[in-house]
């Protein structure tokens, strides 16, 4: 057997099986970058090409691990900026994927200190990516049909006993998370001994769930009233709702919940590095921050507190701004596995689903 | 002489063998031999290892897909054909031939919508607060709304609707080619009209009934959407497994894997519907 580079070895294959992916136009005049959905609003991106007279490509991606793979079939250059939850960015560079951010020029004094994240978003003194976006992956209901008290308890929600209609945002690590600060575990210090108590809590949400969706369809189940909880919910899910439904909340039940963030780097293949940086500086901008926050995918906090110049106040309500110096103290992170334990987690999520 | 016609024989086939080669043989080799691959980290490390394999019978979420695979295939077929049999029954022989144009193009009509929006559609439906419920609770059938979205009915419900439609214009296109005379000969020579059709009308209308379901099963067990949408993630297809590998882990051996096995169930249905598969008999 030999050993062989995923990237060399997969990309022909992949393109082979699955059809050859969208390559993206490569032009000095153009950015292309792999994003998650709240970087598709327009609103965020025309300023950017309009003040550089550029194009930017977009492209959406679920899961690192789909982001590591489009990466690895692509050919060098093709992409930009990167957009990846802020704990998979020392995976990111240890990939060799990531290039130097110049640290001296991003605003990370202005930002919230707890989601600077330098431990991740630095690798041996050097800065690979900034963190951009961060909420909470806590419980979302309706407080029209729950008593918030009821959602106090984090176990007791999925116990079956309050009889409310729960449904489960469909991604593993947030979920598990959830759980483990449930029991009462370190989300960061996770390790495969604590896998049965986790699934033995993530059975029980099952049997008391009436479906597992993803972001538009825990959306779709609480604005319908299919679901009046979603385990795994939170600001950025309602948020873009509280117009119409404001009875529509989150809350962050006794034993906290867990905290995600995402960050921005430029790839080090990029063929456009300086409209690159250009572009990541936008989007830590206090313009940018907060039209990432109320981008009509998803609302989120931003990592800079200067966005709170540019947002109104009735957006700063919704994100729940002056609440979050208590929130912060209140939530862990991620879980962070390595790639083995990774496995076993998504091996357990599909288990669950099954159920 | 005799090589000319060879030459020409081959000029005519050699288009259609390298379209194969370079789109179905070379694919499925590249899928083989990557589901014989493994992934340590990102790695890839080609070889002849039946990991995969153990793993996906071995792990019961992973086996259970192609359980859960199969009886909704099953069972979508199953009701499909006893819904589009009576339809394309009626089309064919109760309809005034001047209105069967337009039957059949209303028929199809529902072939012009994305599958994507009548997935949402059925979810819609059969929500809490969907028409069926509100229907029954109206009428004091029941009197809490039932959960019918994001459960196997959905999904069984919603992949019906699509295929119905495909059986009854195979079941329309062999019924409408039966002479009349064997009904009339069966019938004179004693039949009543349910021996007809079960003796007579029903085995020479197999070979439809068994393309529109050879149809409907390979459609119905490599969907993504409509379990998707319509399951609300309460039990996961083999597709649905496929997608997960791919979307969240980017392991693409497992995957392929999956994909082997899904092109097995397949190949299977068709060693099992070959003797009716002849379209020529259609």
């Amino acid at each position: 057997m030999n050993k062989i580079r995923f990237a060399q070895a997969a990309g022909l294959p992949a393109c082979a099986l699955f059809g050859l992916a969208a390559m993206p136009a490569q032009a000095q005049d153009s950015l292309n970058a792999l994003v998650w959905c709240d970087h598709t609003d327009a609103s965020l991106i025309e300023p950017f090409e309009e003040a550089h007279g550029v194009t930017v490509n977009l492209r959406e991606y679920e899961g690192t691990g789909a982001a590591f793979a489009m990466l690895e079939q692509s050919r060098p250059g093709d992409w930009d900026v990167l957009v990846i939850d802020t704990i998979d960015v020392p995976r990111a560079v240890e990939a060799g994927l990531l290039a130097a951010l110049p640290d001296d020029e991003l605003p990370t004094d202005d930002f919230f200190p707890e989601v600077v994240m330098a431990s991740s978003n630095s690798v041996d003194g050097t800065t690979y990516a900034v963190t951009e976006k961060f909420g909470y992956n806590t419980i979302s209901y309706n407080a029209d049909r729950v008593d918030p008290a009821d959602l106090d308890d984090l176990l007791a929600i999925w116990s079956g006993e309050s009889g409310s209609r729960i449904a489960i945002y469909d991604y593993y690590l947030p979920v598990i998370g959830l759980v483990a600060a449930g029991l009462g575990l370190d989300t960061q210090a996770l390790t495969a001994e604590d896998l049965p108590a986790i699934r033995e809590e993530l059975f029980k949400m099952k049997a008391a769930s009436r479906s597992v969706g993803e972001v538009v369809a825990s959306q779709t189940a609480l604005a319908t009233g299919e679901a009046d909880i979603i385990v795994g919910g939170g600001e950025w899910l309602t948020a873009v709702l509280a117009e119409e439904q404001p009875e529509l909340t989150w809350t962050i039940p006794e034993q906290g919940a867990v905290r995600w963030s995402q960050s921005i780097a430029v790839l080090e293949e990029s063929q456009n590095r300086d409209l690159a940086v250009e572009f990541v500086k936008y989007i830590v901008s206090p313009e940018g921050q907060a039209a990432l926050a109320t981008s009509s995918c998803f609302w989120g906090m931003p990592a800079n507190q200067r966005a709170g110049e540019v947002l109104s106040d009735e957006q700063k309500q919704v994100l729940r701004w002056d609440e979050q110096d208590d929130y912060l103290s209140r939530t862990q992170l991620y879980p962070a596995p390595d790639a083995q334990l990774d496995g076993q987690m998504q091996d357990l999520w599909l288990e669950m689903l099954q159920h | 002489m005799a090589i000319s016609t060879t030459l020409r024989g081959w000029g005519f086939v050699t288009p259609a063998l390298l379209w194969t080669l370079a789109f179905f043989v070379a694919p499925f080799a590249i899928m083989l031999a990557m589901s014989l691959a493994t992934l340590e980290g990102r790695e890839l490390i080609w070889g002849f290892d039946l990991a995969n394999y153990r793993r996906l019978f071995g792990q019961s979420f992973l086996a259970g897909a192609i359980v859960v695979s199969l009886q909704i295939t099953l069972t979508v077929t199953l009701v499909s054909i006893l819904l589009a049999y009576p339809l394309a029954w009626i089309i064919a022989f109760r309809v005034p031939p001047r209105w069967q144009r337009l039957v059949l193009l209303l028929a199809i009509l529902p072939f012009w919508t994305s599958y994507v929006v009548r997935s949402y559609s059925w979810l819609l439906v059969l929500s809490r607060e969907g028409i069926v419920n509100k229907a029954l609770m109206s009428l004091g059938v029941i009197a809490e709304p039932l959960q019918m979205a994001s459960t196997r009915f959905a999904t069984v419900t919603g992949f019906v609707h699509f295929f119905v439609m495909l059986l009854t214009l195979t079941i329309f296109a062999n019924l409408v080619q039966l002479s009349p005379n064997y009904r009339r000969a069966a019938t004179d020579l004693g039949a009543s009209g349910w021996q007809a059709f079960r003796h007579v009308i029903l085995p020479l209308t197999l070979p439809g009934i068994m393309v529109g379901a050879f149809l409907t099963f390979v459609l119905c067990i490599g969907d993504y959407i409509t379990p998707q949408i319509l399951g609300g993630n309460n039990e996961l297809t083999v597709p649905q497994v496929i997608m997960v590998q791919l979307g969240r882990r980017g392991d693409f051996p497992l995957a392929a894997a999956l994909s082997i096995v899904l092109m097995g169930l397949v190949s299977l249905a068709y060693l099992a519907s070959a003797r009716w598969l002849r379209l020529d008999r259609v």
